[in-house]
């Protein structure tokens, strides 16, 4: 049996020191009639010679497509020794730093985690991370509530240039404890979102208000007066950031004039493989007032008996295990082996190597579009500047084109139109350091091909 | 018995430097630099100040942090017997399968069609999930049991507001519950009716009926309870909050003790969330990540969250809000915690039917050994009428009086002898107690080393209580101060002034 | 087990907090020395500002320890003259003085505020001793 070591030898050896006749006996106490019958669902066992065949083949059908996505989840890439280290032992099957003294590994990775994602957001406090980042903004809304004391109406300002997926899970987390998302439109030319559009809450009660920087559309927004603008009408401002754009961008610390309140995102990009969707990690940053607010686990630093530092995790009085029905959150775990691999990325890269991924991915993306854009009937659907992503309309539907593409082994960017109909055949493309001239001129030449294959809305194969 | 670390590195006698204090400015890992592509960020969005990252060579950053991961216990180098964690070994061909570069490098928006292999596993893993569990349906999504506890609880507020039912806003939560149910419930807009175990550790069934009416949404259950023993009343309990119009929600967290033995859909759970990190054998990573899978029953299907993979016909592909329009909605950016899905899939089939049966008999096998074992040895079992399930507790608060050891203290000194402790004071009913799981995957010469290590310090606490209390003693830190860690604050490194 | 101390000219609650007349007509709330040493080291204190108003039952103030994070509930409604601003900087001061230094509010009762169900020193003995393990 997978796994299990006892031989029959040992398991007489037990029932005997147990005092029981079989294994049978232990479970005298469930009712036989709850007794599970065979597994008829399950296969029979495959050895891992076995399962690694089937697995192979699988990967193999799948492939690796040259990649255009970004929408939330970006291709850079990972230095080997990230997850050499990574799935190290003793950080891979270690359990939550429950017994500080034997986990100083994990504790310290975290503490220097901490640090590291504080200062590159521009804040004082960090906590170990979340899930990822949607349902990290979703905690930063419930955040927003219990830290501004003076809004009494949980009324959050949601733009609609915030990730359509962050926004549901938002509202599928936080809105069952009544939390009132109000949405904000976007300028249809410029692709950000204006302070203007938010005139309409003035004078009235809000919580928060939220900044993606850059926005789901790769717009860069004007974040220094949407913060002023939130701080003059009470509100709390909750950045929603990419961390790789922050090596170049002013952080949420630095907005308008007193800085973002909470700041949330996702680190995928810091070393974390697209993976087909996960695990990632939400990084959470705040202000120190804010901190006994914050969910999740936090690691501080402290000393032992001796007076040497170690590392502990600390202010546990806010979770789950302690406070129960009152806890900040109900979060158990974090992402732990996912932020100790984003920690080693940052590690290597440096302030000097995050620069020249961001910078390196700009330029890819300013290449891309200009590849792109210059195919009969593809406009770019926004004039204002961007980070690594570009809004670009079809002449048309998309869905039929990227399915064309993916047969040539491209995933060609996201269908948004779905989320955004008033945007019409509306494709959101991402280059990164990874992507060459040569990727970028083959992605464009299959483009022309597949747009230049007759005129079929339906996008029927042609050969 | 050896007192040395072997989790220790080298050289234990000087501190672990921080990443920063390692750093000297210029330094760079040449070989991870792209090369220069210039780009222009508008004037009034530029970064000033670089951010506060390590500037070291590369050899630095991996013997850094390799020397740092050597400071850790974990179940690849200690017994790590953690109640209610199931640290039951990581199968490393999990982890080389899961990570084939096919599936680490497929983006999670691609078409469907690139990812027929991926989604295939995903399909499979749910099916046989529901067949374990023996319930309807199943969806993958949640990031962590605390996730999948959520997805539980608002599926059952779902349901009711679906009957037009707007009265129910009450959970039933036992005392002995972890912190996670009441939170969870909190955070569904619920409020919690807490009932109490009786002594030997069932639900109290009158208090039960008591409580249950009109205004009950459901009940959290785990089955075996956080106490370590078989709720024995659980048809009684069925019958009661069923018959009350509330839905059974089941905690998860101790299905391997009962993995093939009882599926929870016959014990009339309506709703369950599995812990793939525990009883699935996904890494616990220091902490995570994890994956709280949802299991429903027929009345619940409807709503559970998305996406969910379907088939149509040979084609696999993601079910989304137009395929589930009562679905309590998405909880992750993408679809959860695929990875760790993978390492899920790989595990199950490795183990396969006739395995999957026995994983249940041998944990409970080897928890009730170490019972026996501790009990032969003088120690307290908090339940001593009641059979180990995958896991016991012995209390020490005889102990506590004399010769004055806590479980702390013991916990501290097991440290010491090179096991990680047990779980330490949880639940909270019983007084200092350990919550001891062995798992399935430890050896008997394992278990009876870590019952002998418990022998000799009780033995050493009698003779000199003190040497119990200042433990540990080998390990890279002494023991923390936690009031300090609370009271001064230090959670980022800054520069010395 | 450590004994009590239980000041006779203080009344308590079952919630553990006790509280003090004041010739000026306010209460002083503070938490009682039970409570402190069930909580341990305090590393952290939230008490209110002056002005908020307060029904029986309402939580006033947060304690936390390492081990708990604990609301305090006012025994009597009115409104806040003042809370302890020392314990910002210094939260032991409930552990080493519970009645004294370690108080947590300064209260206006309201007009109508009944002062009943408070118990006296003997009282709260004898619900310590019939609630212990």
């Amino acid at each position: 049996m997978a796994f299990i070591p006892h031989t029959d030898e040992d398991a007489r050896a037990m029932l005997r020191a147990i005092g029981a006749d079989s294994i049978e006996d232990l479970f005298d106490e469930i009712p036989r009639k709850l007794r599970a019958g065979p597994l008829t669902g399950i296969p029979l066992a495959a050895n891992e010679m076995e399962i690694g065949r089937v697995m192979s083949a699988r990967a193999a059908a799948d492939g690796r497509p040259l990649n255009f996505i970004g929408a939330g989840a970006y291709e850079h890439h990972i230095p080997a020794a990230v997850w050499a280290i990574t799935t190290r032992g003793e950080f891979y099957s270690a359990y939550t730093p429950y017994q500080a003294e034997a986990s100083q590994g994990t504790l310290q990775t975290i503490y220097e985690y901490q640090t590291m994602i504080a200062s590159l957001t521009g804040m004082q406090v960090s906590n170990a991370s979340l899930y990822d980042g949607a349902s990290a903004l979703a905690e930063a809304c419930l955040m927003a509530v219990r830290a501004n004391r003076r809004s009494q109406s949980a009324r959050i300002l949601m733009p609609r240039a915030v990730n359509p997926t962050y926004r549901k899970c938002a509202k599928a987390i936080a809105g069952l404890q009544s939390l009132d998302f109000q949405p904000v439109d976007f300028d249809a030319a410029a692709g950000d979102t204006p302070v203007n559009r938010l005139a309409a809450h003035a004078g009235s009660d809000i919580t928060a208000v939220v900044i993606q920087q850059p926005n789901f559309f790769g717009v860069l927004e004007d974040v220094d007066a949407l913060t002023d603008w939130a701080h003059a009408n009470g509100a709390l401002v909750i950045a929603v950031v990419n961390p790789t754009a922050l090596a170049l961008l002013k952080p949420p610390g630095e907005w308008g004039a007193a800085g973002a309140d909470i700041v949330v995102g996702d680190g995928q990009p810091l070393g974390v493989p697209l993976a087909s969707g996960g695990p990632y990690f939400g990084f959470m940053t705040a202000r120190l007032e804010h901190v006994r607010q914050m969910p999740g686990r936090i690691v501080g630093r402290t000393l032992d008996l001796d007076g040497r530092p170690g590392y502990t995790l600390t202010l546990q009085a806010r979770e789950q295990h302690i406070r129960r029905s009152k806890a900040t959150s109900n979060i158990c775990t974090n992402q732990g082996l996912v932020v100790t691999a984003a920690t080693i990325y940052m590690a290597i890269l440096g302030p000097l190597g995050l620069e020249r991924v961001a910078s390196a991915s700009m330029a890819r993306t300013t290449e891309l579009v200009a590849a792109l854009g210059a195919l009969p009937g593809i406009k770019v659907a926004f004039s204002g500047a961007r980070f690594h992503e570009a809004l670009l309309t079809l002449p048309r539907p998309v869905a039929p084109v990227l399915d064309a593409l993916a047969r040539r082994g491209i995933a060609g960017g996201l269908d948004v139109s779905g989320d955004y109909p008033e945007l019409g055949n509306a494709l959101l493309v991402c280059a990164t350091e990874t992507k060459t001239t040569e990727d970028i001129a083959a992605f464009a030449a299959a483009l022309k091909d597949v747009l230049s294959e007759g005129s079929s809305a339906t996008g029927k194969v042609h050969s | 018995m050896s007192t040395a670390n072997p989790a220790a590195g080298p050289t234990m006698a000087a501190r672990e430097l921080t990443v920063f204090e390692l750093s000297r400015p210029g330094r760079n890992a040449t070989a991870q630099m792209p090369a220069v592509l210039g780009a222009v960020v508008p004037e009034h969005l530029r970064r000033r100040r670089r951010p506060l990252l390590p500037e070291l060579s590369e050899l630095q950053a991996v013997r850094h942090y390799t020397r740092l991961s050597q400071l850790n216990f974990s179940i690849d180098t200690q017994f790590y017997p953690l109640g209610s964690c199931t640290m039951k070994y990581n199968p490393r061909g999990c982890n080389e399968y899961a990570m084939l570069p096919e599936f680490l490098g497929r983006h999670p928006l691609a078409p469907a069609s690139q990812g027929q292999g991926f989604l295939t596993c995903l399909f499979e893993l749910q099916e046989m999930l529901k067949d374990v569990t023996g319930m309807q349906g199943v969806s993958l999504t949640p990031m962590a049991g605390a996730q999948g506890e959520f997805a539980g609880v608002a599926m059952i507020r779902a349901y009711h507001l679906a009957r037009g039912d707007t009265a129910r806003d009450e959970i039933v939560v036992p005392q002995a519950a972890h912190g996670t149910n009441p939170a969870t419930a909190t955070m569904c807009g619920m409020k919690v009716i807490e009932i109490p175990c009786n002594a030997e550790g069932d639900c109290d069934l009158e208090r039960l009926r008591q409580v249950v009416g009109p205004r009950t949404a459901g009940i959290m259950l785990t089955n075996p309870s956080t106490l370590g023993v078989f709720e024995r009343t659980i048809a009684d309990i069925e019958a009661a909050v069923h018959g009350a119009g509330g839905l059974l929600y089941y905690d998860g967290a101790n299905l391997n003790a009962i993995l093939g033995k009882v599926r929870p859909g016959d014990m009339g759970f309506d709703v369950i969330h599995m812990n793939l990190h525990k009883t699935f054998s996904t890494p616990h990573g220091g902490g995570g990540p994890g994956a709280g899978a949802v299991g429903v029953g027929s009345r619940l299907l409807p709503f559970l969250p998305i996406p969910m993979v379907g088939r149509d016909g040979e084609t696999y592909r993601w079910l989304v809000e137009a395929d589930r329009p009562q679905s309590i909605g998405r909880l992750s950016g993408f679809m959860g915690n695929a990875g760790v899905l993978l390492r899920a899939y790989i595990y199950m089939r490795m183990v396969g039917r006739e395995g999957m049966g026995r994983i249940g008999e041998y944990a409970t096998l080897a928890a009730n050994y170490m019972l026996a074992r501790l009990r032969q040895a003088g120690f307290e079992p908090a339940y001593p009428t009641r059979r180990a399930t995958h896991e016991f507790i012995i209390t020490l608060r005889r102990e506590a009086r004399d010769p004055g050891v806590t479980a702390m203290d013991v916990a501290k000194r097991l440290l010491d002898y090179g096991f990680h402790a047990p779980t330490t004071y949880f639940p909270l009913l019983v007084p200092e107690c350990l919550l001891i799981e062995p798992t399935e995957t430890e050896t008997k010469e394992a278990m009876d080393g870590f019952v002998d290590a418990m022998v000799a310090i009780l033995r050493e606490a009698g003779e000199d209580a003190s040497r119990v209390k200042g433990a540990p003693y080998t390990l890279p830190v002494r023991r923390l101060d936690d009031v300090r860690a609370a009271k001064h604050l230090d959670l980022t490194w800054k520069p010395p002034t | 087990m450590s004994t009590s101390l239980l000041p006779s000219d203080l009344r308590y609650t079952k919630s553990h907090e006790w509280v003090r007349q004041n010739p000026d007509g306010t209460v002083t709330v503070g938490i009682t020395d039970h409570a402190q040493h069930a909580l341990g080291d305090l590393v952290f204190v939230e008490v209110p500002e002056a002005g908020r108003v307060l029904a029986a039952g309402d939580a006033f103030a947060v304690v936390e320890s390492v081990k708990a994070a604990s609301d305090v509930y006012s025994p009597i409604a009115g409104e806040v003259a003042q809370g302890n601003a020392s314990l910002a900087d210094a939260p032991e001061q409930i552990n080493s003085d519970p009645y004294g230094a370690g108080w947590l509010m300064q209260l206006r009762p309201a007009a109508q505020a009944s002062a009943g169900g408070l118990l006296d020193a003997e009282g709260y003995a004898a619900f310590l001793a019939e609630t212990a393990e």
